[in-house]
């Protein structure tokens, strides 16, 4: 059982109390559990069953303007104590920063929305078995399917965040989580890809053995691939790629990135970075929504943020600091976006693959190659070439580059946004970006 | 040493009877503890932004029969925690019928000295170290518009105690100092990181003022990237200069050459061993007994000695790395590379440190004789799917060859490859071999863990790179 919210609380205001009799003018404590029981299969067979349990504390304490933070996963009082004295003696020892403080008093939240992120449903690892077994046996249906590796995961946790301010709040949170990787083999090429399903409630996640058939089929259709000639030409990526470049836009509108400069976004509000149909939302109180949360990780908290209306930015994503620093107030994004989203565009997914004679629809990318300093972009793909609509063959060993500021200017969205992930996006066509091949 | 016992109500001889007991018809598995203290000093935007302590404990109880792997861990050394996690152990295998191997090498050697680098430097010192390379960069070049350096130390200590109380223990010390410099001039901004470290305290790395180096290594190159031109789109010959560029091998055929992959049959090099895989005088090896190296280990994760492991020979596949689960069930030995981030992670076959040897050419040749072509000298992260045997990795700073002379520094762009094959493209392999500084990290299923890699430089015929230039 994970720890209750009296235990979590109990250790937060031991550390809060001590830090205080220590010399600490302010601190703040964050004391988490989470349960986490997974299952994997291999080729229908059991292969892994992974049972973890973490407890965490993070304590950060405040001298004036003088800061320090210290975290351990062992709680006995004991080292806590040793611990707390070290925080402390370290704190004296950092020297100032003027920026440094708690969040105002003002902006903390107030209270903990109910947004429906637990279920208790404990799913026993036979019921795991059972679903896992079922996925396997419709993804390894097709006889070129020569590997199967799927796993089911469910996750519970619960934390509290106290403050020396009286803030003292938290709440439980659950994820469970089903994938299949598959690898397909043909005379010419092996290739492997993947499909999964996360959700807060049991209930809502895919069904088995439609899963299954997923995974398999987007890895069989990769089979054969071609690489292709080196030229400019228009992509279209597949959602699970096109949140990537929606994540990319959140780390360079991050607060400590701008207040630091170095995000090719700097200085940018009120200004077009997208075409005017670009809308872009951060909302976090979004009814079982994978990335809702009512206050932030300070405790600020948090309401929908429009962050770009009809391709304008509006908002960068402000925490306490680098508020400070950029003389504005935190909107509650420290630690990042909650649900983060593009609106929907309004052409089918049809009529947009459709739109041009010939295009790429890009199914992964691999490599780090998001600078945003600079807003250059270069990455290796896979995926297919589509000629009029239509899937002609797979592609891969090329590489995709191009500069943020101009794939932004450029990007239509189709209109089949679903709310799969904490960050979503619909399917996405960029024009004029270059493919580097033969 | 860490002492795991001296304040919990399990006894050493409750865990041993447990361990056994859950063990008992098991082939393999082991109870692993494990007590980390860690810290973090970071300078940013001109001040100490960040001075954190982290201590870490817990355990992770393993138990294999056949190919089935079952792990619990916790925070909590105790007898109930401990029994807890037993019975999950043997709920997963309730049918096992295996039999404990109990064979594990024995060596006395040792690759790192039993210290803790966080202590031998005090917090003033490191702070007054980061304060002068903030100064010192700034005062330098006026185009210095941001500085980041930070100190990372660590020590690990670990147990392992195995079916029939035999146990095997290591402490590990491990440091890191980085500096990234961002410059800005004519309104464009570009950014640099150079670092250093390894298995040995910090002043051995600093020593005689050697932090300067690292800040002239970032401030250089992030100059050259601020003259760069757009990266040409396509495939060309490329030379790849000596030491870190090695990532290429770490990416290229390293994760394809785990024994995980193979024994599953989802790398693309399970079906070539003792075939010819790169081209005549290449030699690639694994090493994990380099003295102090940030890859190195006196014993892995499951008690296994280190070696140095030869993984091909002149263009021939010799060797996988493997593990004890993966080597059970491939009929070999393991190689000592079985490795987890912490307590946390169930343990994979991993690289230490991955080295491609000397041959004879030089780098001045190999440039001589590329007509059209890009020269990479330092590089960002890289990537690999094992199955279909793609990698890419970015270039941190790279010049374009034309006519055989080396031309302007190009942008940062994304190479892409076919593993299998980029080694059999490998026309030349220089004499001038060098390791890193001693700054990767290796990331694999979720786990991070730190490695090495050495090169001499390399002339490979064909690569795609991912430009904008077409």
């Amino acid at each position: 059982m994970i720890k209750d919210q009296e235990y979590l609380s109990g250790k937060a205001s031991y550390c809060l109390d001590l830090a205080k009799k220590l010399g600490a003018t302010d601190s703040s404590v964050i004391v988490g559990n989470s349960i986490s029981e997974t299952v994997n299969f291999r080729n229908q067979k059991l292969d892994e069953s992974n049972r973890s349990d973490n407890l965490a504390i993070n304590l950060t304490t405040y001298i004036g303007k003088k800061k320090s933070s210290i975290s351990s996963s062992n709680l006995l009082k004991e080292n806590l104590d040793t611990l707390i004295e070290k925080c402390i003696e370290t704190t004296k020892n950092t020297p100032e920063d003027e920026f440094n403080s708690l969040p105002d008093k003002d902006l903390l939240a107030k209270e903990v929305k109910d947004l429906d992120l637990y279920d208790d449903t404990h799913i026993k690892n036979e019921a795991k078995i059972e679903y896992l077994t079922k996925l396997e046996t419709s993804a390894s249906n097709e006889k070129k399917i020569v590997n199967t590796e799927s796993s089911f995961t469910q996750d519970k946790s619960n934390f509290i965040l106290a403050n020396s301010d009286g803030f003292s709040k938290g709440y439980k949170s659950s994820s469970f989580t089903a994938s299949s990787v598959t690898v397909a083999k043909d005379d010419k090429s092996m290739e492997r890809d993947y499909e999964y399903t996360s959700k807060c409630h049991l209930k809502d996640i895919k069904d088995a053995e439609e899963l299954g058939k997923l995974a398999a089929e987007q890895t069989i259709r990769k089979l054969s691939p071609k690489k292709i000639g080196s030229e400019k030409i228009s992509l279209i990526f597949d959602k699970r790629i096109a949140k990537g470049i929606l994540s990319t836009f959140a780390g360079a509108i991050s607060s400590s990135s701008i207040s630091r400069g170095t995000s090719f976004l700097k200085d940018k509000i009120n200004q077009k970075i997208f075409s005017d149909k670009i809308n872009i939302l951060d909302k976090p109180d979004i009814l079982k929504g994978l990335g809702s949360r009512s206050f932030d990780s300070e405790g600020v908290k948090t309401n929908t943020l429009k962050l770009v209306e009809q391709g304008v930015l509006k908002h960068y994503l402000i925490d306490t600091y680098n508020g400070k620093k950029l003389n504005q107030k935190s909107n509650g994004r420290c630690g990042g976006t909650s649900n983060l989203y593009f609106e929907n565009g309004n052409i089918s997914h049809k009529d947009l693959l459709n739109s041009k004679s010939k295009c790429l629809y890009i199914t992964e990318t691999i490599g780090h190659g998001s600078n945003i300093v600079t807003g250059d972009y270069s990455v290796g793909a896979t995926g297919f070439l589509i000629e009029n609509g239509e899937f002609k063959h797979p592609i891969n060993e090329i590489t995709i580059a191009g500069n943020f500021k101009d794939m932004f200017q450029n990007i239509i969205l189709a209109d089949d946004l679903e709310f799969e992930y904490a960050t979503n996006s619909p399917t996405m066509m960029i024009e004029g970006m270059v493919v580097a091949g033969k | 040493m860490s002492n795991f016992f001296e304040k919990s109500d399990l006894s050493r001889n409750d865990a041993e009877s447990i361990i056994s007991d859950t063990l008992k018809k098991c082939d393999d598995g082991e109870l692993y503890l494990e007590n980390s203290k860690s810290e973090s000093i970071l300078l940013d935007d001109n001040k100490i932004k960040n001075s954190s302590y982290s201590s870490d404990l817990g355990f992770g109880f393993r138990a294999v029969s056949d190919e089935i792997v079952a792990y619990s861990h916790s925070n909590e050394i105790s007898k109930n925690s401990l029994k807890q996690s037993s019975e999950n152990l043997k709920s997963t295998l309730k049918s096992a019928k295996g039999i404990y191997n109990h064979e594990i090498p024995k060596s006395n050697k040792k690759y790192y000295e039993n210290i803790n680098p966080i202590e031998q430097k005090t917090l003033n010192e490191k702070i007054e170290i980061l304060n002068k390379v903030n100064s010192y960069l700034r005062t330098k070049d006026s185009n210095v518009k941001q500085v980041t350096a930070n100190f990372l130390g660590e020590q690990k200590s670990i147990e392992i105690i195995r079916s029939g109380g035999e146990t095997l223990t290591d402490v590990r010390p491990l440091v890191r100092f980085n500096v990234t410099v961002m410059l800005e001039k004519n309104g464009r901004k570009e950014t640099a990181v150079y670092g250093i470290g390894g298995r040995e305290s910090y002043d051995s790395y600093l020593r005689q003022n050697n932090w300067k180096n690292v800040c002239d290594e970032a401030l250089r190159i992030a100059s050259v990237n601020l003259e760069s031109k757009p990266a040409p789109a396509g495939e060309m010959k490329v030379v790849l200069g000596p030491g870190w560029p090695a990532i290429l091998i770490h990416e290229a055929v390293g994760h394809g050459l785990e024994g995980d992959f193979n024994r599953k049959k989802t790398s693309a090099f399970h079906n070539l061993m003792g075939q010819k895989v790169a081209s005549e005088g290449v030699t690639i090896i694994d090493d994990g007994t380099i003295n102090n190296r940030r890859g190195s280990l006196t014993i892995d994760d499951e008690g296994t000695p280190t070696e140095k492991t030869v993984l091909i020979e002149n263009g021939i596949l010799k060797n996988f790395m493997q593990d004890r689960l993966n080597a059970r069930l491939m009929k070999t030995r393991s190689t000592g590379s079985g490795r987890r981030e912490n307590y946390r992670h169930i343990v994979l076959p991993r690289m230490r440190n991955t080295m491609m040897l000397n041959g004879n050419n030089t780098q001045e040749e190999m440039i001589k004789s590329v007509d059209k072509g890009i020269f990479a000298v330092s590089f960002g992260g890289g990537q690999v799917d094992i199955t279909s045997g793609k990698f890419v990795f970015n270039c941190t700073e790279a010049y374009e060859i034309i006519n055989g002379k080396i031309g302007s520094p190009i942008k940062g762009a994304t190479l892409i490859g076919d593993g299998p094959s980029i080694l059999k493209e490998v026309s030349m392999v220089g004499n001038d071999i060098m390791l890193d500084p001693g700054i990767g990290t290796c990331g694999k299923a979720g786990q991070g863990v730190p490695v090495g890699v050495a090169q001499p430089s390399i002339l490979i015929n064909k690569m795609t790179v991912g430009g904008t230039k077409l």
